[in-house]
């Protein structure tokens, strides 16, 4: 078990640390329960029914009651507008050239982050594809951050270096641009989570496109292999780039796809399902029992990217149709209005208020600074002292101005 | 210009990003092929050559077949527009997201005696079939003692700097394949090229990758000869004559290269003879020796970073060579030992600027 052993080396000074930080969450846990158990003795807590959950090697899974108050009603749905609204600034910046390159919209799939984001604990970690942006935001990044690495400038996310598909936040190891290498990175997460015993999990997240690459049977071998707590989530959006399942994959029962995993497909549509199964996924990997596989059922309304129509595998009436019966920001509204846990008006002030935040972040994402250009050589190799870079100028090399983009921020004033 | 000007002119750069502008200009081929004078010519951007290649490749030989990550309806880059049309689903269709997948496949079709077109949608997603194709195309012939091999297997993929790839979507992978016995590798510099070097691959014996410059796709039109035509694997070409520096470039980078050499012209009346290497191995090198020995200096360009670049491979050669011969270093313009760049492409590219300065640089030293 060299693995191990490395590792227990490398981690014996955090332990004592950990062990702290995980007292810390017990307390946040505890508290969070009760505070939760109290709201639910309130008369603002509603409940709704869930589409069924489909089990593989389950006996039993997660509720298809559920209850919400109106505190996490109003939350969830701020944070999917949020998201929309986004996704669809982003969108416009690609028309407008702003934003350049590849750039993978979320719209339609909000149910599926926020709902996990909702289940989710203190040091708990993700790490996902190329569909980053939301994921950032729920993760702590500001629309600022997001909109600004979109578009290149010192604002954003990693202060533009990264662009559309590397955004980073504390608990979030990102999103990769390789389809599916992030599949065993989320179960190294989970092994040193599980090495420092936090009750996490790494929610590793992958499209139905990526489950087909075979890092995802690998990754899965070794979670099982040593019961790590990773919850691998397909999110199963109905099309891997332009081509529609049923012509990719043998089997689309994504969640059935672990074989000795056993799994859970969601409606990913309804964040209220997303939820439950996440919370209820936790509780099973919190208790030892190893990896599990989630299949949030999705929708993505553009293209794969911006250079895809998504018009040329699917027909505008099959998008037209997702987007007026399944849509899962219009199908929490309608619901959270009828049971009068908000009302309309209250809503459209969320609106509102969601659209001056996306205004102000576009702002600062068009007009912001770009990081000088010394920061192309930062970040390369962790080093002292600062290291010569071939070919970085029109001599042979230069030595690092700069090791990291950090300290290259302070130097200019924006740390 | 010494560093301090760079920094100072990239300052006032990076206040007002230039993005998306293509740092060349694509130069068409000057006159047609040997022998193809006479065949009549089509206009036909990049894309449309390699389509017409492989739509060539299918009608000739009924055993071909073309397969990708979405090539059913063009593929993202539209190379494969309408063959799965001409030539229906059993030959042209989509595989699942995996390239070590397709790479396997691509290798087990062709060591079974059929036509195999592997498309990898872009040459920074080659890396997961990297195994495959070092470990297994390259040395199926060499350790089955000649009894099997996968020499009807092409891989085309995308290549190269596009203003706005990033990380994942602008690197040039050459050099990582050139280090594996076995392969050939070969990257056209516009659409004639492309057209008889793409047949040419499908056509060899031997495993090939075939990197497509896509930042070209659209960029570079030219008049390209009709019918069925094959240009040879393993020759360079000279495109421009000159007396006094060799200028060695591929893909791209050979419009760099071209316009580097006229600003040399105007400036400092310097003739610059550019050669596209175009197939990256096995490498022409007779013809870069030839061309040195008359010039007496050498300079290779690429977009992939220095170390370990192929011009590595072609300075050591040529010094070995041509050692009497040389009136001046060898030298290399290339891209940085970083990471491919998101919004500071502008500076890692070999540009011409760059590229000018290396021939000021050589013949003054």
């Amino acid at each position: 078990m060299s693995i191990f052993g490395a590792l227990k080396i490398s981690l014996v000074e955090r332990i004592w640390a950990n062990m702290a930080l995980f007292a810390k969450q017990l307390q946040t846990i505890t508290a969070g329960g009760l505070r939760s158990q109290q709201v639910r003795m309130a008369s603002n807590e509603v409940s709704f029914h869930t589409k069924p959950y489909k089990l593989h090697k389950l006996d039993n899974g997660p509720n298809t009651s559920v209850t919400l108050n109106r505190d996490d009603a109003l939350s969830y749905y701020r944070q999917m507008q949020v998201i929309r609204r986004m996704e669809s600034a982003a969108g416009n910046l690609y028309k407008e050239k702003k934003i350049r390159g590849f750039c993978h919209l979320y719209s339609g799939q909000e149910a599926c982050a926020v709902g996990m984001k909702a289940a989710m604990v203190q040091g708990d970690a993700v790490i996902t594809a190329y569909r980053c942006h939301g994921w950032t935001y729920l993760l702590g990044s500001t629309v600022t951050q997001v909109l600004a690495e979109l578009t290149g400038r010192m604002a954003g996310n990693v202060h533009g270096k990264g662009g559309s598909m590397h955004m980073y936040t504390d608990s979030f190891y990102g999103g990769n641009g390789i389809v599916g290498a992030q599949q065993p990175l989320g179960a190294g997460v989970a092994l040193a989570m599980k090495y420092r015993e936090q009750k996490n999990v790494c929610v590793t997240l992958y499209g139905d496109g990526a489950a087909n690459q075979g890092q995802l049977f690998e990754a899965t071998n070794m979670a099982k292999l040593w019961d790590l707590p990773v919850l691998f989530v397909c999110e199963n959006n109905g099309f891997g780039m332009g081509t529609p399942v049923e012509r990719s994959s043998a089997s689309v029962e994504y969640y059935t796809r672990g074989d000795y995993v056993p799994g859970i497909w969601v409606d990913g549509m309804d964040v209220l399902a997303v939820r439950e199964a996440t919370r209820w996924a936790k509780e099973y990997c919190d208790s030892g029992k190893g990896p599990l596989m989630l299949e949030m059922a999705t929708y993505r309304y553009h293209g794969h990217s911006m250079s895809d129509p998504g018009t040329s595998y699917r027909t505008r009436d099959e998008i037209q149709e997702v987007r007026k019966t399944r849509d899962p920001i219009t199908g929490f509204k309608d619901r959270i209005i009828t049971a009068s846990l908000a009302t309309e008006e209250e809503l459209k002030a969320i609106d509102k208020e969601v659209r001056k935040e996306v205004d102000e972040a576009l702002k600062i994402a068009t007009t912001d600074g770009v990081l000088p250009p010394e920061a192309l050589y930062c970040d390369i190799y962790h080093n002292t002292p600062a290291q010569p870079v071939r070919g970085a100028l029109i001599e042979d090399t230069i030595v690092q101005p700069y090791k990291t983009s950090a300290d290259l921020l302070k130097a200019i004033g924006r740390a | 210009m010494n560093s301090r000007l760079l920094f100072q002119s990239a300052k006032q750069v990076s206040k007002e990003i230039i993005r998306g502008k293509a740092h060349f200009t694509f130069q068409p081929s000057n006159g047609l092929p040997a022998g193809l004078e006479n065949v009549g010519t089509t206009k036909m951007n990049l894309m449309q050559s390699v389509n017409e290649a492989m739509k060539i490749a299918m009608e000739t030989d009924d055993s071909a077949v073309l397969f990708g990550e979405d090539v059913a309806f063009g593929g993202v880059f539209r190379c494969s527009l309408d063959l799965q049309n001409k030539f229906g689903k059993d030959r042209v269709f989509n595989t699942p997201l995996c390239e070590q997948g397709i790479a396997g496949f691509g290798i087990g079709l062709a060591a079974a005696g059929a036509t195999a077109i592997a498309e990898i949608q872009f040459g920074d997603y080659i890396f997961p079939a990297y195994d495959q194709l070092v470990n297994e195309a390259a040395k199926f012939r060499y350790r089955s003692g000649n009894q099997f091999n996968c020499g009807k297997l092409t891989v085309r993929t995308t290549w190269g700097a596009v203003g706005h790839g990033a990380l994942y979507h602008s690197q040039s992978p050459e050099a990582n394949f050139t280090h594996t016995p076995g392969l050939k590798i070969v990257v056209p510099r516009g659409p004639i090229q492309a057209k008889g070097l793409l047949l040419a691959c499908i056509r060899d014996p031997n495993p090939c990758i075939f990197f497509e410059p896509k930042i070209l796709y659209r960029l570079a039109a030219e008049d390209v000869p009709n019918g069925d035509y094959v240009l040879p694997i393993g020759k360079a070409e000279t495109i421009k004559s000159g007396k006094d520096v060799t200028l060695v470039a591929w893909g791209t980078q050979v419009h760099v290269a071209l316009e580097a050499a006229q600003l040399a012209k105007e400036k400092l009346n310097v003739d610059v003879e550019v050669i596209d290497l175009q197939t990256i191995q096995p490498w022409d090198e007779d013809h870069i020796v030839e061309s040195v020995q008359k010039t007496g200096r050498l300079i290779v360009t690429h977009e992939a970073p220095i170390s370990s670049g192929f011009g590595a491979e072609i300075a050591s050669t040529i010094q070995k060579r041509c050692f009497l011969n040389l009136e001046a270093p060898i030298d290399r313009v290339c891209g940085f030992d970083t990471p491919f760049p998101h919004v500071h492409e502008p500076f890692y590219m070999p540009t011409v600027s760059r590229v000018f300065d290396s021939i000021k640089k050589t013949v003054n030293y």
